[in-house]
């Protein structure tokens, strides 16, 4: 094991996989000469070189696209999108063609490739640099949705979408990119797409987090075990599409209670999706309808203050636990 | 004037276009008679710019498209009959019915799509030009898309990129005048498309798309310099549509004249007559190449009507690619189908139940379905005309 930041652990992931496959490239805007806007290329184009770590122009559309024409052509190729939000100049690539090939043409065509994108708030990025957009990706059927949330998990997981012979949307969030963690430094370890990890164990409530949302889960499992004497069970999804549901199901029929954090917005989000499938699939299980904490509804503002208070925290996750127990502590 | 090649290259020219003709004749009347449904756009009097560019491609070249490339996959060497079933909504047709008219797809002829997106096809054009350069393969990729998305941003995009990155690459811009009812003067501030690329760096030719031999002769020096000296270029090939946009299109925009007018140029008939006047071909041969492209469209109708529907439990098939062999990445069994239910094994089974109650036309025998032009669809039209039009054109 070695200790890595989440950007390292990343970058480790593919480089081991563009040695061990020479159809595996990467693209993107800044990601050669620059090594990556948030340094997640950092030393590829000296290992790899221009022909597979390639500086593309400011065209998501059409980087995306040409990652598909490459595809469907037999290589494996990264798109690096700088931010979430860029991805929405990239949307009819992603939707009406990355995920609906291999459909539309009847299996004819595969679409072999990652495209990595980073998100989430916390760095004062404002409104057009720091969203969540795990919902929008996770209702696009043929799209594969990657949110990991510590190193071990991003190589794990990117290796295992490098590897993939469909489209994933790999969401890395970047208050997450200087994180540090134990990684394998075996480089054939993969995690299967739809395996959730269960970060806490726990018995009183049910506590599903993604990206950075997974530590603020496991931060408000710990006050709620110091201050109110309440053991949270928490779960990290690791992937939406596919999503380990029978693993948040079976801690849901053990808590009976589920409260689910993303840092998205409210509507039609992560966790309005999940709180519906719970209350379908373990209606009789719930003792409390179950609570979400999300994102604020509102474009991430810049000010350092109104970004915090846009952003759930873990009192947010306390409160909704607690709102989830009410009645039963 | 380009000169005239061998007799039995004029023979393959002519037999081609015509059996594109007579294909989208028919699936123009197949169409009326609801057996295609959908949108259905037409290529007819585009044929000498479709088999102009096909006849001079390699096996290993790719060709790519928009959603008017009924043609052009049958140029490529897609059976006529699979493009038919595929019309029908067949399991059959070359995408299994799951693509319909606008998106025809084979890869066995690299014909790499038909797309219903107006530019979605550029992007990916250079991609498959920079899969080529970076497997060091010397396949070329031609990428035809209309005129009007000469205005779309993915144009300008993929045009630097190509240039930028050297692909070997060549486009070609089916000039037939109208982005759907607007004329290129009325969409284009510059109306010479050929010049569009320039400032790219890639540099243009005009070309006139009614004689197969010029789009050849063309096509042919746009290949060699994409494959020797991955150079990208770019023709503009005049060319015209003798119907509508759609199947369903009232064309308020032109002229009958103006129509009447293109015709007097039609592809085939002045190809037809010069081989004939050359000598080259006689006019037994005309008739003959008329005569196998009735008999093969007749054929593909039949075999279209005799392929049956898709069944209902392979509605997610292909959704994802799941593999067998390792199972550490292969997809969740689970994600093709929808979290719904408490077994989502089962949702095949609701899919029947909901096709049945009548939310997709499902198990509906050939009764004339819904057609999206007269159930109220805007971008073509709702006019009472479009039925007259319809009548007309049945007659």
């Amino acid at each position: 094991m070695a200790t890595l930041r989440m950007r390292e652990a990343l970058r480790d992931a593919m480089a081991e996989e563009m040695r061990r496959d020479e159809a595996v490239f990467v693209m993107g805007e800044d990601v050669g000469v620059f090594q990556g806007a948030f340094k997640v290329t950092d030393g590829l184009l000296d290992e790899f070189g221009e022909r597979r770590v390639r500086d593309t122009p400011i065209s998501e559309n059409t980087m995306v696209g040409a990652g598909v024409g490459a595809a469907i052509a037999g290589l494996r190729p990264i798109v690096e999108l700088m931010t979430v939000n860029f991805s929405l100049l990239a949307l009819d690539q992603i939707v009406n063609h990355a995920a609906a090939i291999p459909y539309m043409f009847n299996g004819q065509a595969q679409v072999p490739m990652v495209i990595r994108m980073p998100g989430g708030g916390g760095h004062q990025l404002g409104p057009t640099h720091s969203h969540s957009f795990e919902a929008l990706f996770l209702q696009v059927p043929g799209l594969l949705v990657a949110c990991p949330s510590t190193p071990a998990d991003g190589k794990a997981l990117l290796k295992a979408a490098i590897r993939d012979d469909n489209p994933v949307i790999f969401i890395e969030h970047e208050s997450l990119y200087g994180r540090r963690g134990e990684v394998a430094e075996d480089g054939d370890e993969v995690l299967r797409f739809g395996e959730a990890a269960v970060r806490r164990e726990g018995g009183d409530v049910t506590i599903v987090g993604l990206l950075k949302m997974a530590h603020v889960a496991e931060d408000a499992a710990r006050v709620l075990a110091h201050e109110h004497n309440v053991e949270a069970e928490v779960i990290d999804p690791r992937t939406l599409r596919p999503l380990d549901l029978d693993t948040i199901l079976a801690s849901v029929r053990k808590t009976n209670r589920a409260v689910i954090v993303e840092e998205g917005w409210p509507h039609g989000g992560v966790g309005a999706n999940l709180a519906t499938l719970i209350t379908e699939q373990a209606f009789d299980d719930l003792d409390a309808p179950v609570q979400r904490v999300t994102g604020a509804d509102v474009h991430m503002p810049y000010s350092r203050r109104l970004e915090q208070a846009a952003i759930p925290h873990e009192e947010h996750v306390v409160k909704a636990a607690l709102a989830a127990l009410e009645g039963s502590i | 004037m380009a000169d005239l090649p061998d007799a039995s290259t004029c023979y393959e020219l002519l037999a081609r276009m015509a059996l594109i003709r007579r294909f989208e004749e028919e699936a123009g009347r197949q169409y009326q008679r609801a057996k295609a449904g959908g949108f259905l756009h037409l290529a007819i009097g585009e044929e000498a710019t479709i088999v102009g560019v096909t006849s001079v491609m390699r096996e290993e070249d790719y060709l790519i498209g928009t959603y008017r490339t009924h043609g052009h996959a049958i140029a490529r060497g897609t059976e006529p009959k699979r493009v038919m079933a595929e019309l029908f909504g067949r399991v059959d047709g070359t995408s299994g019915g799951r693509g319909g008219s606008m998106h025809i797809f084979d890869r066995e002829h690299r014909f790499m799509g038909g797309y219903g997106i107006v530019g979605g096809n550029l992007p990916i054009a250079a991609g498959l030009a920079l899969a080529s350069q970076y497997k060091g393969e010397d396949a070329v990729t031609v990428c035809m898309f209309g005129d009007g998305a000469s205005n779309a941003g993915n144009f300008g995009e993929t045009m630097n990129l190509a240039a930028l990155w050297t692909l070997p690459v060549l486009f070609l811009v089916e000039n037939n005048l109208y982005g759907m009812g607007t004329s290129v003067e009325r969409h284009s501030a510059q109306t010479d498309l050929s010049k569009k690329a320039e400032g790219y760096g890639i540099p243009g030719e005009r070309i006139d798309g009614m004689d197969v031999l010029a789009v050849r002769e063309a096509v042919a020096e746009g290949i060699r310099l994409a494959r020797e000296e991955q150079r990208p270029t770019m023709l503009e090939a005049f060319t015209y549509r003798y119907r509508g946009h759609s199947a369903a299109d009232p064309e308020v925009y032109r002229e009958r004249e103006e129509v009447e007018e293109w015709q007097e140029k039609d592809p085939i008939e002045s190809f037809a007559r010069r081989c004939v006047e050359a000598g080259v071909l006689g006019e037994r041969e005309v008739a003959e190449v008329r005569a196998k492209a009735e008999e093969t469209v007749l054929a593909a109708v039949e075999f279209a009507d005799a392929s049956p529907e898709p069944a209902l439990d392979t509605l997610y098939e292909n959704l994802y690619a799941v593999s067998d062999s390792e199972a550490w990445y292969a997809v969740d069994e689970r994600s093709p189908e929808p979290h719904r239910g408490e077994r989502e094994a089962r949702m095949p089974e609701a899919a029947r139940e909901l096709a049945e109650a009548g939310a997709a036309y499902a198990g509906q025998e050939d009764g004339p379905r819904p057609n999206p032009a007269e159930s109220g669809d805007i971008q073509e039209g709702t006019e009472p005309e479009i039925a007259a039009e319809r009548e007309e054109a049945e007659d």
